[in-house]
């Protein structure tokens, strides 16, 4: 029990996938996590390999399989939505549906479980919100509608609800998949940051392999035989990164802490 | 600096103003011209000098007038609710199926009578009883719907179930019309023009508890409506029910809209385009904001279609379905073209 008091979040032997009244597809199994509390963790993993499922499965959006999840010791299952939304907040890829939000008003929804029955924001809700803007660097388009913003300023913004929310875990979803390279490194160490000086703990999944081995703490792989996690040069030093991608064309390079192509 | 919530006072009290303007013209309009000032003094229960203009207002036109009223914010806010429940700008207080269900009640009772060879042909003329038709038909087509969505995880599948229920009513009603008297048919097509008359003050304490009972559901909702606004996994992470939001939308509608429907017909349009010509003006997605916006705009809307649909000054009336959407369509073509994009 003592060493699970020092974890966030932990795991024991979890199966995560789809099951029906027909069939059970098992997407990964025999998940073991520990994670410590501020650490920013990269999940990594090729496509379709289930980082989605396995966030979705830690954030009690869709149900585990088999085994145990615990957030703060207490098993997921019996943490209520409210409960777990002031806990874990979400940074999600799916598109937002249309809607005529200003920046303030989306970020002030992630007061939501804090506001009273009809959502009033007081002022500690609005002292919140314009910390969570300031951290984000977004304070200059409060007022500004979502559907001007980039892709870029979106995803800030969307960062800012989730830091609005006062959780102590936040969780992303390929924050950086529709960001330049600019905006992809910014994401990265705006995260770290928030881990570093606000002891936010972070998980993310992302294919930025250079940046997750610069910056995590701590990753996770899936790969297509089992779940390792572990601090970054220890899975180097062990060879565990080469086990990300079952191909020939690419293997993980020790020395330049790089994946490169394979006979050249 | 950051404005926390726009303030949105003095749009509400321009609407507020023209609803109380509209409402006094609506009043003194009709087939009998009555001045502003008899109006007023019978509003306030002095005498008028005429007293055919005091039953005229009493128990004609002011139990419309609150009808209209009733409808309007009523059938509004049912679009609202529906257009961000599916995140579909074309989504009405009909798309579950309401409507057609409160026609197949009274198909059923008007043309239905002969067809079935039971005897309350006389029932079935009055208003009472088609309302009461049309409450059982949308209440029985609605529970035929929310049992679906027990089943139905995705929002989306029930907007389609819905419109399935519709067709599948609609044919039931082509069947019932082709073996029906001219007579019937006559009676069902009236029904079917809407009508805010012909309401007595019995019925309209009938209308107005159930609304309030709408209304005070949909109060409960703003919150988890707004967290919606981004999707259903966010409003979860959020803390929200989904399903439970989901419900609640689905009950607040069909009451609001089943009861609306019942007493004063299939009244088309205003719920599709009061919610967008509301976002127009107030450029905002927060219910807080929309629900009373929209509220007031769907009943401002509805008493001006009503008081041009009594031709002024002469004894006709046309119905009210043809002007709410005659004049209400192209005003929000307009619009639209002149705007190019709505935001929900």
């Amino acid at each position: 029990m003592d060493t699970a008091e020092k974890h966030i979040i932990n795991t024991l032997d979890l199966s995560i996938g789809y099951a029906s009244k027909r069939a059970t597809s098992t997407i990964a199994q025999h998940i073991n996590i520990e994670l410590h509390e501020g650490h920013f963790v990269c999940l990594l993993g090729k496509n379709g390999i289930g980082k989605s499922t396995l966030l979705r499965t830690l954030t009690k959006v869709q149900p585990q399989l088999k085994g145990d999840i615990f957030i703060k010791s207490k098993k997921l299952v019996a943490i209520n939505n409210t409960e777990l939304s002031k806990n874990i907040s979400v940074v999600l890829t799916e598109k937002l549906p249309e809607n005529n939000l200003s920046v303030f008003e989306l970020v002030a929804l992630g007061r939501q479980p804090y506001t009273n029955w009809i959502g009033n924001l007081t002022d500690t809700d609005v002292d919140f919100i314009q910390q969570a803007l300031k951290q984000t660097n977004t304070l200059h388009l409060a007022n500004s509608k979502c559907f001007e913003l980039s892709d870029g300023q979106l995803q800030k913004v969307l960062i800012a609800r989730a830091l609005a929310q006062n959780t102590p875990i936040i969780v992303l979803d390929e924050p950086t998949a529709h960001l330049d390279i600019h905006h992809t490194i910014e994401t990265f160490s705006l995260l770290k940051k928030l881990t570093e000086i606000h002891h936010k703990t972070i998980i993310i999944s992302t294919h930025e392999i250079n940046l997750s081995l610069q910056l995590a703490d701590e990753l996770w792989l899936m790969t297509p035989s089992n779940f390792i996690s572990g601090k970054v040069e220890k899975l180097i030093e062990t060879d565990k990164l080469d086990l990300l991608f079952d191909s020939d064309l690419i293997h993980f390079d020790k020395n330049l802490k790089q994946f490169i192509i394979s006979g050249k | 600096m950051i404005s926390n919530v726009k303030s949105y006072k003095i749009t509400f009290l321009i609407l507020l103003l023209a609803l109380v303007i509209v409402a006094l013209i609506n009043l003194s309009l009709g087939s009998v011209k009555i001045p502003l000032k008899q109006l007023l003094a019978i509003l306030l229960n002095k005498p008028a000098i005429k007293e055919s203009w005091e039953i005229i207002v009493l128990n004609y036109r002011l139990p419309k007038a609150i009808t209209a009223i009733i409808v309007g914010s009523g059938l509004s806010i049912s679009g609202l609710l529906m257009q961000t429940l599916f995140r579909n700008p074309l989504a009405g207080p009909f798309v579950l199926g309401i409507s057609s269900g409160a026609s197949l009640g009274v198909a059923i009772l008007v043309l239905g009578v002969s067809f079935l060879g039971i005897h309350f042909n006389s029932f079935a003329f009055t208003s009472l009883g088609q309302a009461i038709a049309a409450s059982i038909g949308s209440f029985l087509v609605l529970l035929a719907v929310m049992v679906a969505a027990l089943k139905v995880r995705n929002t989306m599948s029930i907007l389609i179930i819905g419109l399935m229920f519709g067709s599948l009513t609609a044919a039931i009603i082509s069947v019932l019309a082709y073996f029906s008297s001219a007579n019937q048919l006559q009676q069902y097509l009236f029904w079917s023009f809407g009508s805010l008359g012909n309401l007595s003050w019995n019925e309209i304490t009938i209308l107005f508890s159930v609304f309030l009972i709408g209304i005070t559901l949909v109060t409960f909702i703003i919150k988890p409506l707004n967290s919606l606004l981004l999707g259903e996994n966010y409003a979860k992470s959020m803390g929200v029910h989904v399903v439970k939001t989901r419900n609640l939308t689905l009950i607040a509608t069909s009451l609001l809209t089943g009861v609306i429907t019942a007493f004063s017909g299939p009244i088309a349009f205003i719920g599709l385009a009061v919610p967008h010509l509301t976002k127009l003006l107030f450029h905002t997605s927060n219910h807080k904001i929309l629900i009373p916006a929209v509220a007031m705009s769907g009943a401002i809307i509805m008493l001006v279609c009503d008081s041009i649909s009594q031709l002024p000054n002469t004894a006709y009336t046309l119905p009210i379905n043809a002007i709410t959407s005659l004049f209400g369509a192209p005003i929000v073509i307009w619009l639209l073209i002149r705007k190019r994009k709505i935001n929900y």
